[in-house]
């Protein structure tokens, strides 16, 4: 029988590593910094009485964030160690039980799934950018209302299917080529793909990041100027402290701060994606994830903290002035991103550049997310059903070019977009965080994890943290969850029953999609359970103590 | 933009920044670490006693 232990005798099952060790930090940082970003970030902060936000925010960050970070980088190199890089087997090993490669599942789903509409939203960026770069978005001068009118028609808000109708519109040809972009690179494999296409994108965005939080900071006062603006003004209301009544620290007792603190540090650090437990898994038994962990989610925070927070909203303030800047314009990130600032960009000096580069930078954010969402896939096809590579990547690319081209269709208002980031991108995302939270902390054991963090490591991690990890971080996630749900879900089936047939049939199918995805998924990894037990991979026991010993 | 503010931005961006250069001056200066495998001096072939 196989050993299921990181051994030479077992080659197999050592299949592709990471060229080097900043590659992968970039490849994990790049998964991280999306549009959320820079786009998310800046708004929420804004809202929710700017300089206070940043409290709860960086406690999030402290006892959600970069503990559940390196729970999943040590878990995952775990998994990695026992042969396994996919989350099903990763989960197998964890704890080996019979349902616990079920709960794997759902770290197939959500990159699949998230991939399904975020590529589309990629396709934009680059669209936009090109857009800027001709000079076509140029057109609408100063009026936000032309921009918004000009989005609407771009994706397909009007009307289900009417960007397939007439003739072959902008946006379709644009996800086209995102969408053959994305895959030629996941089928270069993890080093010569992934990690090299990651190599130069990362410090590319940082080098555009950094050439438009110069251009901004310099900008001084817009010609003609809204009354008494500048750019200490603009900077003020993304940072002074505000609460209601004058009082700003009164503000911390809102629930709802810590609720939008909590959710956006989730969500930036990519924490429950199941894509660093993927990534991870193919690092060596002895590499650093301590290091590594806080590397990548501190070069997430800069783009996030430094640029985003400088960047966005006050080049919006400063030449849209505070009455533009409503709650429902800084509360979306697509009203922010695509609406908003290209009015923003028409007024600049030398806008049509830096409107060109800012959409770029977008794009740039967006595709080493999508990149990292195909791997996991990719490796459970590989390993679980044994397929070579490129099978794998054709059966991935059929099944998200379908689901894509079922958002694409269902496009009046973005609501099938909506139901998918609604479900997919935010309910499962903090259910498979949980999840692993709780599995690291109380089924697979804390010392357990403390001395696999601890092998290689670099840094040496304070004992403090993994009393976070197995009481404070459940705990804070549970409670965040629950309040998210109890405020969230109630009004989006009220939102559902209001809607008008068609849409809410569009709902309907987007849900029912869901389910499939997640049925297909979970059929998959039980016949690759099969075909694991067939080899001797899963790991009972008794192979278990075997390749703890052989790794001490 | 109130002295409030101006203390957020600074300490909000410095500890990421401080944080970062932190993070990224470990990882280019530390060398990788590599498997510990026994080299061949390590291994006792207990041929050499007279």
């Amino acid at each position: 029988m196989a050993s299921a232990s990181p051994t030479r005798e077992t080659p197999a099952l050592a299949k592709e590593n990471w060229g080097s060790r900043l590659g992968v930090i970039l490849a994990v940082a790049g998964s991280a910094v999306g549009l959320g970003n820079f786009l998310r970030f800046p708004g929420l902060a804004a809202i929710h009485g700017g300089g206070v936000f940043m409290i709860p925010y960086f406690i999030s960050l402290l006892i959600l964030g970069i503990p559940i970070c390196w729970v999943e980088w040590t878990i995952g190199r775990y998994g990695g160690a026992q042969g396994f890089n996919s989350s099903p087997g990763i989960f197998s090993v964890l704890w080996p039980n019979r349902i616990s490669k079920y709960f794997g599942a759902l770290a197939l789903v959500i990159p699949v799934g998230i991939y399904i509409y975020y590529v589309y939203i990629e396709a934009w960026c680059l669209a936009y950018a090109w857009d800027y770069a001709s000079g076509r978005l140029m057109t609408y001068g100063r009026d936000v209302a032309g921009y918004k009118s000009h989005f609407e028609r771009f994706v397909g808000m009007e009307a289900n299917g009417f960007l397939l109708h007439g003739n072959v519109q902008e946006s379709l040809i644009f996800l086209v080529i995102v969408f053959v972009v994305n895959f030629i690179l996941i089928y270069r494999g993890l080093a010569k793909g992934i990690e090299t296409f990651c190599t130069f994108a990362m410090p590319l965005l940082l080098l555009v990041g950094l050439v438009l939080l110069v251009r901004v900071l310099t900008l001084g006062a817009p010609e003609p100027p809204p009354p008494g603006e500048n750019i200490g003004k603009a900077l003020g209301f993304m940072w002074n402290p505000r609460g209601e009544g004058g009082d700003p620290w009164k503000a911390l007792t809102n629930p709802e701060l810590w609720l939008a603190a909590a959710g956006q540090i989730f969500f930036s650090l990519s924490v429950g994606f199941g894509i660093i437990l993927n990534y991870a898994s193919y690092l060596r038994p002895d590499d650093d994830v301590a290091l590594s962990g806080l590397t990548a989610s501190s070069m997430n925070e800069f783009c996030e903290v430094c640029l985003g927070g400088l960047i966005t909203v006050p080049v919006a303030f400063l030449f849209l002035g505070p009455a533009d800047l409503n709650k429902d314009v800084l509360g979306t990130s697509l009203s922010l991103g695509f609406m908003a600032l290209p009015a923003v960009f028409a007024r600049m000096p030398a806008g049509q550049f830096f409107g060109a580069l800012w959409f770029f930078m977008l794009f740039l954010a967006a595709i080493t997310s999508s990149l990292s969402m195909l791997q996991p896939a990719i490796a459970f096809l590989e390993e679980g059903l044994g397929m070579g590579r490129r099978f794998s990547v054709a059966c991935l690319g059929l099944i998200t070019a379908i689901g894509g081209l079922l958002v694409v269709y269902f496009s009046k208002g973005l609501i099938g977009l909506d139901t998918m980031d609604f479900w997919v991108g935010t309910v499962f995302i903090f259910v498979l965080a949980t999840v692993q939270v709780i599995l690291v902390g109380w089924v697979f054991g804390i010392d357990r994890a403390r001395e696999e963090l601890r092998r290689g490591a670099q840094l040496e991690v304070p004992g403090i943290f993994w009393w976070i990890v197995k009481y404070v971080s459940p705990v804070y996630l549970l409670a965040i969850f629950s309040l998210w749900c109890y405020r969230n879900i109630p009004a989006k089936c009220r939102e559902v029953r209001n809607m008008e047939s068609e849409d809410r049939a569009t709902v309907i199918l987007m849900l029912a999609l869901i389910v499939l995805l997640m049925l297909f998924f979970g059929l998959l990894v039980n016949l690759a359970a099969k075909r694991w037990a067939r080899l001797g991979r899963l790991p009972g026991p008794a192979i278990r103590e075997r390749s703890e010993q052989n790794r001490t | 933009m109130t002295p409030a503010g101006w203390i957020v931005m600074v300490l909000s961006c410095g500890v990421v920044l401080a944080l970062v250069a932190f993070c990224l001056y470990r990882v280019l200066t530390t060398p990788a670490s590599t498997e510990h495998m026994h080299a061949p001096l390590d291994i006792d072939t207990r041929d050499t006693e007279e």
